[in-house]
């Protein structure tokens, strides 16, 4: 635990570590939550972001955002804005494993009643089309090389193949397609690790939840309609997942090379050898961000066609084609990336390239990258909350500049899975959502088990926080009636 | 079981440690606690099918770290999953460097979703406070491993 004098007050949800703390910070570190969430912060938290602050080319702080907790390299809720023109650095250990880890919200035109006696339908039949858990495989079959197509070309990809709609394109950071990808830049092993993995969920904290907008829980109805959310107690969808085997791979590959050529090649010393990196501006630095581009359109294709597979199911079950039961995107947000950006910083507009491991981008009204039809309430911000709970959909706004337009991702754990585990019991747990009106499925009791929502911060109060920084603002709190859990 | 699950180290990964009386027990242990973390019953595990690993690396801490990477790449590419039965590793002098080399023999089978009871899947072996260290009776590891 950091002493608590020398964690300093910058307002009631903000607070600092000075430089002083520890020898080789370049800047400050900056943790955002209630006084509450402080408290509950895993002590790791406090050695991670200020191990970030000495990473060159740090730009302002050291963020971690109120969902942060341990993590490996960044801890999650990281946030690092690198100065590319003053030798900032890229590192695998600030995006995570996961590249383009993130979320997808999905409408429909349905309301809780008329989705009620469907439920275990649906969510038995999302079960059997969705494959989830350990190394499962997904129903594309592509050759290496057309998978090696796949990654440089993204979502774009699978619109051009049937799995999806034209307009669900501008509905996701990049279009679904992030330029500069380059497969010559990827290994084999990452190839074969992710070739048959299209279209499945993973494990983990993974899930695709289906959701309640209920009039009570509607924070802005006027940003909530320009959503898509404008019938009492609307049904949506959302689901979380990443670039499975794929991206893992990718970035397990470069950070060996990072460490080979981190402090022979550019003289770089690291505390922890989960922060390896290399300048943006050199040979290894390009090739991994041209590499991690490829674990992002990896992420967009993923989504997409579960996207597909969730618009199939709901179609068969109410018998009425997907643009029927207006089963639009919200959007898409990524939360494990690292992205250049262009930011205005005491006053002077740089070129950073902003890391966001567990992260929302959360850019404010007006802001180019903001699809056209978003441009006056901003970008929606999609965050998974623990599936008993809530989730949520938010904006960003004007004064998200303080954390380079960043928010949290969700709830963040506060204990470990090897403990939860032995606290609750998946088969009891499953009962008691059952009772409470939430039917979930799994591939793992444990998993499941490891997922309570006892195991997480109180949701609703990270979100709080996120609004009274001023870093996104509320719109619409979701209410989970069923689940698969990866 | 020569490993245990740490309680108090990460919250969304999987910590654990594992120790053998030499190196060649510890990266067997090691290798079954990763795999433990995807299936719970690893007695049900049928060693019908083998795999070999050779590898290299100037770092002994770093070779532990690539040889449990190699048992999470055959859970994606061929969906094996696999224990180790047999390590062998040495040291080599090659010109003024030395080098240590690995050879794995692995025995598993697919992963069945009806026989072994799945827990959580494992992404990725990370290096944050990664340990490999020799004690007194053997040697010991810490691993957190990327859930």
């Amino acid at each position: 635990m950091v002493p608590v004098d020398v964690l300093k007050k910058i307002s009631d949800v903000v607070w600092e570590i000075p430089v002083s703390y520890k020898a080789g910070m370049r800047v400050p570190a900056r943790i955002y939550g209630t006084e509450k969430l402080i408290q509950e912060l895993d002590d790791a938290v406090y050695d991670q972001v200020t191990n970030v602050a000495t990473l060159p080319g740090i730009t302002k702080y050291a963020l971690c955002m109120p969902d942060g907790h341990f993590g490996y390299g960044f801890p999650i809720g990281g946030v690092a804005a690198m100065d590319v023109e003053q030798g900032g650095v890229i590192s695998p250990g600030g995006i995570g494993f996961d590249i383009n880890c993130g979320m997808r919200l999905v409408t429909t035109n349905l309301t809780y009643d008329e989705v009620k006696p469907q439920i275990k339908q649906l969510v038995d039949k999302l079960y059997e089309r969705v494959p989830a858990g350990v190394g499962s495989t997904g129903f594309v079959k592509l050759s290496r090389n057309e998978f090696r197509n796949v990654v440089e070309q993204g979502a774009q990809w699978c619109v051009r193949n049937g799995y999806g709609w034209e307009a669900d394109l501008e509905l996701m950071e990049e279009q679904g397609c992030l330029e500069g990808a380059d497969a010559a830049k990827i290994s084999d092993k990452a190839i074969d690790r992710g070739v048959h993995q299209i279209g499945t969920l993973g494990s983990g904290n993974h899930y695709l939840e289906i959701q309640v907008a209920k009039p009570e829980n509607i924070f802005d109805r006027e940003v909530a309609q320009a959503l898509g959310i404008n019938i009492p107690n609307q049904v949506v969808v959302m689901f979380h997942c990443g670039s499975r085997g794929f991206g893992h791979q990718v970035a397990t590959d470069y950070l060996q090379i990072f460490l080979k050529v981190m402090e022979s090649k550019y003289g770089i010393k690291i505390l922890d050898r989960e922060l390896a990196c290399a300048p943006f501006n050199s040979p290894e630095g390009q090739a991994y961000f041209s590499a991690m581009k490829c674990g992002i359109n990896m992420s967009f294709v993923n989504r997409q066609v579960i996207l597909h597979r969730i618009r199939e199911v709901f179609s068969q079950v109410f018998k009425r084609s997907a643009e029927d039961l207006g089963m639009h995107m919200v959007y898409d947000v990524a939360h494990n990336t690292a992205k250049l950006e262009q930011h205005v910083i005491d006053g002077n507009k740089r070129s950073l390239l902003v890391h966001r491991k567990g992260a929302t981008r959360a850019f404010a009204p007006g802001m180019a990258d903001v699809p056209e039809r978003y441009q006056t309430i901003g970008q929606p911000v999609i965050i998974g909350g623990s599936m008993e709970t809530g989730s949520y959909l938010l904006v960003g706004v004007p004064s998200g500049e303080q954390t380079f337009f960043s928010t949290a991702h969700g709830s963040g754990r506060t204990m470990s899975r090897t403990k939860a585990r032995k606290t609750w019991r998946g088969e009891t747990l499953q009962k008691e959502m059952q009772s409470r009106g939430i039917y979930v499925r799994s591939t793992s009791y444990t998993g499941l088990a490891e997922e309570a929502s006892g195991a997480y911060k109180d949701v609703d109060r990270v979100i709080e926080a996120a609004e009274m920084a001023g870093i996104s603002k509320r719109v619409v709190r979701l209410t989970p009636i069923g689940n698969i859990k990866g | 079981m020569p490993y245990e699950f740490l309680d108090d180290i990460a919250t969304a990964d999987i910590a654990f440690r594992a120790w053998g009386k030499d190196l060649e027990e510890l990266f067997i242990a090691s290798g079954d606690a990763a795999i433990n973390i995807m299936v719970e019953n690893l007695e049900a595990i049928t060693l019908n099918q083998t795999r070999t690993f050779n590898l290299e690396n100037d770092a002994l801490d770093l070779l532990l770290f690539n040889f449990l990477q190699e048992l999470v790449y055959y859970k994606d590419s061929e969906l094996l999953m696999l224990r180790p039965q047999q390590v062998n590793i040495k040291e080599n002098h090659i010109q003024e460097s030395l080098i240590y080399t690995l050879t794995a023999v692995t025995k598993g089978e697919r992963l069945d979703p009806l026989r072994h009871h799945q827990r959580v899947d494992v992404k990725a072996v990370t290096l944050h406070r990664f340990q490999l260290k020799k004690t007194n009776d053997g040697w010991t590891a810490m691993v957190i491993l990327d859930i």
